[in-house]
């Protein structure tokens, strides 16, 4: 029998199978040279279903516009790639600071009102941005796209090869990073009274908790996140165009989540993982119609129910049959 | 100006009409539902087959439009959105895009992804100018203005004067109170979500035309309908009538003054809208 603080605790602790699950990763590109690019792919869409965890799983915002900050952190990595300076990690932190900063801003529009109207809120500013991008040609390319980012070697020695060999190691490690920072934040204190928030408002308004200015914040938070994924994207393909701000990167995204399992910060990239196979799998079989398949994957999961998928239900399922 | 104005209210009407019925199923079951489009991209569909490939005329294609999107309104709402209506709703969503996407790629592989043509009838096809060219008329969106404004006075009538109107009003306002009185509130549902999968896919059918029909039509306009309830609110139908007057209006005056905005402002007129009332502009006070 664990004492609560312990078992409160036990969450965060970093496990020694977790190491060695991440040093497995990040052999997986030495050992696979050639499938480096999905690696670097599969880690960045990680990232951005880790961050819109954040929001869907902790504070269960329903959003469908959470693609606003991909797009934000892209842009501004790769117009400052171009025009200012080419190293990586500058644009990378440009990037997340400019979709940081967006974030808070949007914050104000999610606080107030039902799931419908944070739907349409959130899908509004990703349609927003995406008109704003299109139409600021002299800027962004229009809907050719951003392109000639050159971006310089990674620490000022890693060059970015054709094989994506340093991207993916890279966009590993970013993610490696920013998914432990989200750990410290939601296992701590301030996390647990997120999820009060997002179980009963009500409640947790009464008990203390300030409500608006934890979602305002965690909102800001995942946009930050979202937006170091969006700068990964963008300067790992030397390229930004306007489907970032896509409404369907955002449903991918939500769509990983659900696969992998939400409000449990693994089930981002569990998801994404599984999500991105799948994709390739089927749209090798069937590239044009990969949609159906994907829509009626939805639909047969949300009929069979979706928590039967994520392996944290079978978890403490099996937990609670050992108790 | 006037022909500006005119262009607005027609589009809004038919924005109207496609949308009212997704503004009472969302109102009725709290169900969000983002597969609606897909029965107006069916009702489109139905009358632009029957057109080019046996011949019928325009006029008849329109109830056959209704008919065909309440009957696969029925079906799916037998079969498959019964299920979901206790579900959160990020299942909802989940699974009403999951439809969307299904629907998409079903006509892309029937029916091809290029732009549908619509013949219309002669009689449809003019226009006529008053007063000097002030207000210009075209007659197809004049017809569109005169059977929405038809519809949208027979929904009016019988919500507020029949027993099945007052039914589902006492479903919308509280479905619990209202099972308790005996109302068979899932059959209220069921005939209301037909006829609004039949209204949109008349919407679709008249819409063919304005709005061009592809299979991306689904998606294109989703966040055209849900502008419409979620402005307007799901408490009454004049809430959403006004709102796609006004989203009408703004969308053609907008792309016509500063076309490089394009929708630009659309979007953000509705999300100005809903930072300043939440739950939609025309709600009542004290409803739920």
């Amino acid at each position: 029998m664990m004492d609560a603080r312990t078992q409160l605790l036990s969450p965060t602790h970093w496990r020694w199978y977790e190491s060695l699950l991440w040093v497995g990763v990040f052999a997986l590109p030495a050992l696979l040279p050639s499938h480096s690019l999905i690696i670097n792919e599969i880690a960045i869409v990680a990232l951005f279903a880790v961050s819109l965890d954040l929001v869907l799983g902790y504070t269960g915002i329903v959003t469908l516009g959470h693609a606003a900050f991909l797009g934000a952190g892209a842009y501004s990595a790769a117009l400052f790639a171009k025009f200012m300076h080419p190293d990586p990690l500058l644009g990378l932190l440009v990037g997340i600071l400019a979709a940081t900063l967006l974030g808070a801003l949007c914050s104000v529009t999610i606080l107030r009102g039902s799931d419908l109207t944070r739907l349409m809120v959130t899908l509004g500013v990703a349609l927003l941005l995406l008109e704003l991008a299109n139409k600021l040609d002299w800027l962004t390319g229009g809907s050719d796209g951003l392109q000639g980012v050159v971006i310089g070697p990674l620490l000022g020695r890693f060059e970015f090869d054709l094989y994506g060999q340093t991207a993916a190691w890279y966009s590993l490690s970013v993610l490696l990073l920013l998914l432990g920072l989200a750990r410290r934040w939601v296992h701590s204190p301030w996390g647990a009274t997120l999820m009060a928030v997002r179980d009963n408002p009500l409640r947790a308004a009464a008990i203390g908790i300030s409500v608006t200015s934890r979602l305002a914040v965690v909102y800001t938070l995942a946009a930050a996140v979202a937006g170091a994924a969006g700068a990964l994207l963008a300067q790992t393909t030397g390229f930004a165009s306007l489907d970032v701000f896509a409404l369907e990167r955002s449903a991918d995204a939500v769509l990983m989540l659900v696969i992998g399992g939400v409000g449990w910060l693994y089930g981002g990239v569990l998801g994404a993982v599984v999500f991105k196979l799948m994709h390739d799998i089927i749209s090798n079989i069937t590239p044009q119609y990969w949609t159906f398949w994907m829509g009626l994957f939805l639909v047969m999961l949300m009929l069979v129910g979706r928590e039967r998928l994520s392996p944290a239900h079978w978890l403490k399922k099996a937990k609670g049959e050992q108790a | 100006m006037l022909t500006l104005l005119f262009d607005g209210i027609a589009y809004g009407m038919l924005l109207f009409i496609l949308a009212v019925g997704l503004s009472v199923t969302m109102g009725l079951m709290n169900f969000i539902n983002l597969a609606h489009g897909a029965f107006a991209m069916v009702g489109g569909y139905i009358t632009v087959v029957l057109m080019q490939r046996w011949d019928i005329p325009f006029l008849w294609c329109l109830p056959l439009a209704f008919g065909g999107a309440a009957l696969l309104g029925v079906l799916l709402e037998r079969g498959l959105y019964r299920s979901m209506y206790r579900k959160p709703h990020l299942d909802q969503v989940l699974f009403s895009i999951g439809l969307a996407f299904m629907a998409v790629a079903t006509v892309d592989y029937f029916m091809g992804s290029q732009q549908q043509i619509m013949q219309l009838p002669e009689w449809l096809r003019g226009r006529t100018e008053l007063w000097d060219g002030a207000l210009g008329m075209g007659h197809y969106r004049l017809f569109i203005i005169a059977v929405c404004t038809a519809l949208t006075i027979a929904l009016q009538y019988v919500l507020t004067r029949t027993r099945f109107g007052s039914r589902l009003r006492a479903s919308v306002d509280d479905s619990r109170a209202a099972a308790g009185l005996g109302i068979p509130v899932n059959q209220v549902f069921a005939l209301t979500f037909a006829v609004g999968s039949g209204l949109a896919g008349l919407g679709g059918a008249l819409g063919a035309e304005v709005l061009g029909l592809d299979p991306t039509f689904p998606l294109k306009f989703m966040v055209y309908f849900l502008i419409v309830v979620a402005v307007g609110g799901t408490s009454s139908i004049t809430g959403p009538l006004l709102a796609a007057l006004l989203l009408g209006v703004a969308d053609v005056a907008g792309k016509y003054y500063v076309p490089k905005l394009g929708a630009f402002i659309v979007y953000a007129l509705m999300i100005a809208i809903l930072i300043w009332r939440p739950q939609g502009l025309f709600v009542r006070k004290g409803a739920k």
